[in-house]
Formats: structure tokens, sequence, C-alpha cells
């Protein structure tokens, strides 16, 4: 039977790319479809009907929502390349509570510093520096997250690295000169093409963050 | 010999999750259930089997449907299991966060906007429900486990606050489930006191500002 995926997305969600890396891990083919947020496709409002928000994975014509969800439901579908789950129960519930720290804490958190000024914006980098620490602690000294190899914490968190330099500019702070091996862990990912390939340059998600910024009237 | 112990807080709907999954795989008679532990001093609820510890209900819903497959609470089909879990994350927050912004929102006109969307979102929450019994069809699952707080605990939070955002008219096929789910064999034994509840939130929310 062939497999029919089409992936509705933007190129700067860190949610989409989260989707897009497990896909290109596992060489899995798909369809990029790229969303206007401003002017929402039929397909996308068909087929999120609820949330009306990307990703959307279609497999044969059936979609699949919320990144993590959309992720865990790759993995199993084809478990049997690169797997990004481990295999044992108590392992896969560790991945996934740190794979919930990394949605409850650092979009949100990482949203306010630049979306706020003065001291609001202080307390929101500081909140979020605390975040990368708790998840430096967690990595260790093993080399990912999944230990080894690449597995569903370190896709769940290594999109937010193209927006680091977004977060740096706009809330005047280092996040290397705070979290060395948070940063280090992260270009140990780049060095995956599923990674390098799906990440945007920061540059460019910068420049996006000011254009949004000005389109919600934010100073 | 295999050990299981949970450590919850009676009043919370998260603790009660896990304990209700317990039950349902038949686990209860060798478990420890140690509901005592007030979150203000301990993270809860936490599962510890054989000296491992974890933390958040869903996650720990999912450590037990794998660890124990009997009486399964997921489907086993990856597509069903992945809908599943977008409800569960629906009713967490959508609807539970919703609920926990109005019972805490002091100003009204900003309650009222709450209100609406949280009705949107029951409206949605009851077109799942499909005429079946429960969400997770004949027998409860996973999506009944993670929607206890709407099956129980806010009956009485409507109660005491005088706040009517479900009922019966409104929402009757969500209403059935509500009855369905509270006169479940298992669920019935794992839901705290109604009295007992409704005093704990008299005490917690009940400040007369707060009441309309």
């Amino acid at each position: 039977m062939a497999n029919e995926l089409i992936l509705l997305d933007t190129w700067v969600s860190p949610f989409g790319m989260r989707v897009r890396i497990a896909l290109r891990e596992k060489g899995i083919k798909f369809e990029y479809k790229e969303e206007d947020l401003t002017n929402k496709s039929d397909l996308l409002l068909k087929m999120n009907p609820i949330h009306k928000k990307i990703p959307v994975l279609i497999h044969n014509g059936k979609p699949v929502r919320e990144s993590g969800i959309i992720v865990q439901y790759v993995d199993e579908v084809w478990h049997d390349k690169a797997p990004l789950l481990p295999s044992e129960p108590y392992p896969r519930a560790q991945a996934r509570f740190w794979a919930d720290f990394v949605d409850k804490k650092i979009y949100d958190t990482g949203r306010k510093i630049w979306t706020t000024k003065g001291d609001e914006q202080k307390s929101a980098t500081e909140e979020f520096i605390g975040y990368l620490k708790t998840l430096e602690a967690e990595l260790g000294a093993k080399p990912y997250f999944g230990g080894e190899k690449l597995g569903y914490v370190d896709v769940t968190m290594i999109p937010f690295y193209s927006w680091f330099h977004a977060y740096e500019v706009s809330g005047n702070f280092s996040i290397e000169s705070n979290c060395p091996k948070l940063m280090a862990w992260a270009k140990r990912c780049m060095q995956h093409e599923s990674v390098s390939k799906t990440l945007p340059d920061p540059k460019k998600v910068y420049e996006f963050i000011l254009q949004l910024k000005k389109r919600l009237g934010i100073e | 010999m295999e050990e299981v112990k949970l450590l919850g807080w009676w009043v919370s709907p998260f603790s009660r999750r896990v304990e209700l999954a317990l039950k349902l795989k038949d686990l209860a008679h060798k478990s420890q259930l140690l509901l005592e532990y007030n979150p203000v001093h301990k993270k809860v609820p936490v599962l510890v089997h054989n000296g491992k510890t974890m933390a958040e209900s869903l996650v720990i819903l999912e450590y037990i449907d794998e660890t124990w497959p009997n009486n399964p609470i997921l489907p086993r089909n990856p597509y069903d299991k992945a809908m599943a879990r977008f409800w569960a994350q629906f009713i967490e927050e959508k609807c539970n966060g919703g609920l926990w912004k109005i019972m805490w929102c002091k100003d009204e006109e900003e309650r009222g906007k709450l209100v609406e969307e949280a009705s949107q979102c029951f409206i949605t929450l009851e077109g799942e429900l499909k005429g079946n019994k429960f969400f997770g069809g004949e027998e409860i699952g996973m999506v009944d486990i993670a929607a206890n707080f709407i099956g129980y605990w806010l009956g009485v939070v409507q109660e005491v606050s005088g706040m009517e955002l479900v009922t019966r008219d409104k929402f009757p096929v969500l209403c059935k489930w509500m009855d369905e789910f509270v006169e479940h064999s298992v669920v019935k034994e794992t839901l705290p006191p109604r009295d007992e509840l409704h005093a704990e939130f008299e005490a917690r929310l009940g400040a007369p500002s707060w009441k309309y």
C-alpha cells in the first residue's frame, strides 16, 4: 500500500521542525506544504478544525495533530527505522516527562523574552536560563538526551536552537556563556543532516520575529 | 516481588487518575495507595515501581498501560492511539485549563469571555462521544480517565461557586457520560466523598467575592 504523507507546516515553527526532523531521521518521504498562517488553507482548516494550527501530518488522508503526538505516531508506525523513543517503559516515561517539560516551559517563556521589556523581560530571561540549566543537568554526561543517539527529547528541544539568536538579541543575554554544555549538545545535533537540513538560519528567525512584533503592534 | 506505590493527594483528580488506572489493571491489591501528600509540599502524583519514580499523571498512565498490558486503556492501533492522546491533551489543556482559569478569575468581563471559550471546548468534547457510552467506546479508556475532573469534580466546583457552565439542558450528551462515569464500578472506588470534597473546595475557593 502506498504511503502518502503530507505535512502542513511553516518554516519557522519549532513544532513543525520536530516532525520534519523525525521524518528525515527515519528517511521517510513526505510532501511539505508551507502554510501562510495569516491566510490558512482550506486543507488546514479541514484537517485541524479544532485548533486550526500546524503542524498537521496527513497520512493516507487521515490527519494527526499536535507535534509531540505526531512524532510518537511516526515513531510507532516506522518503529524499525532510527527509533526515537526507548523500547522499555521506564525510559519511555522519562523521555515523555522531559519532552513535556520542554513543551510547558521553553516556548512560552521564550515568547515572553521577545514580547516584553524592562523588568518583565529580565525575569523571563532569568526563568528561561533556569529551564535551560535544568535541561543541562538532565543531559549530564550523555552526548544526547536519548543517550548515544538522537532521541525523542532531542528532537523536541533542538528546534529551539534556531530561535536562540532571536532570544539572545531580544533579551540582551548570552545562552552560550550561561549554558555551554547545552550549546555543545545543540552543535552535536546539528551534525545530523535531519537537523541541519530542517533548522532555518537563526538570523532569518530573528527577522521574522521583528516583523511579527510589528504586525502584533509590539514595540 | 513487585512493589507499586502511589504518592498522591486524595483531593486531586490527577492523583485519582493514576489510582483509577491501577485499579482497572487489577493492581490495587498489591499497590500502596498513599493519598495524603498535599501538592503544596511535594509534587504529586508520583508513581514508584520497584524503586523507579515517575511524575505527570498522563505520562504515568502511559507507563502503566505499557507495563501491564491487561485491560488496555489506550488503543493498540497507532492512529487510534494518536487520536486518544490528542483528546487527552485537549481535555487537559483546553477544558481543564479553561476551567482552572475561570475558577481563579476575579474580573467579571474576563470571566464571561473565558466561560464562552470553555463552552466551545465542551461542545467540541461532547461531539467526540459519537453516541458511545464512554470516550473509550464500551469501556473507559485513557480519554475518560483524563476527563475525570469534568466527570466528577466539576459538579462539586459548580455547587460551591454557583457557576453553571455544564448543565443538563446545555450539554445533555456530556452529562449522560458524567452519569455513566461516576456509576462505573471501578471509577466509583476512586472518587473522594462528595461532602468532604465540597468542604475542601469551600475552604479554598469560597471567598465571597468569587461566588456568582
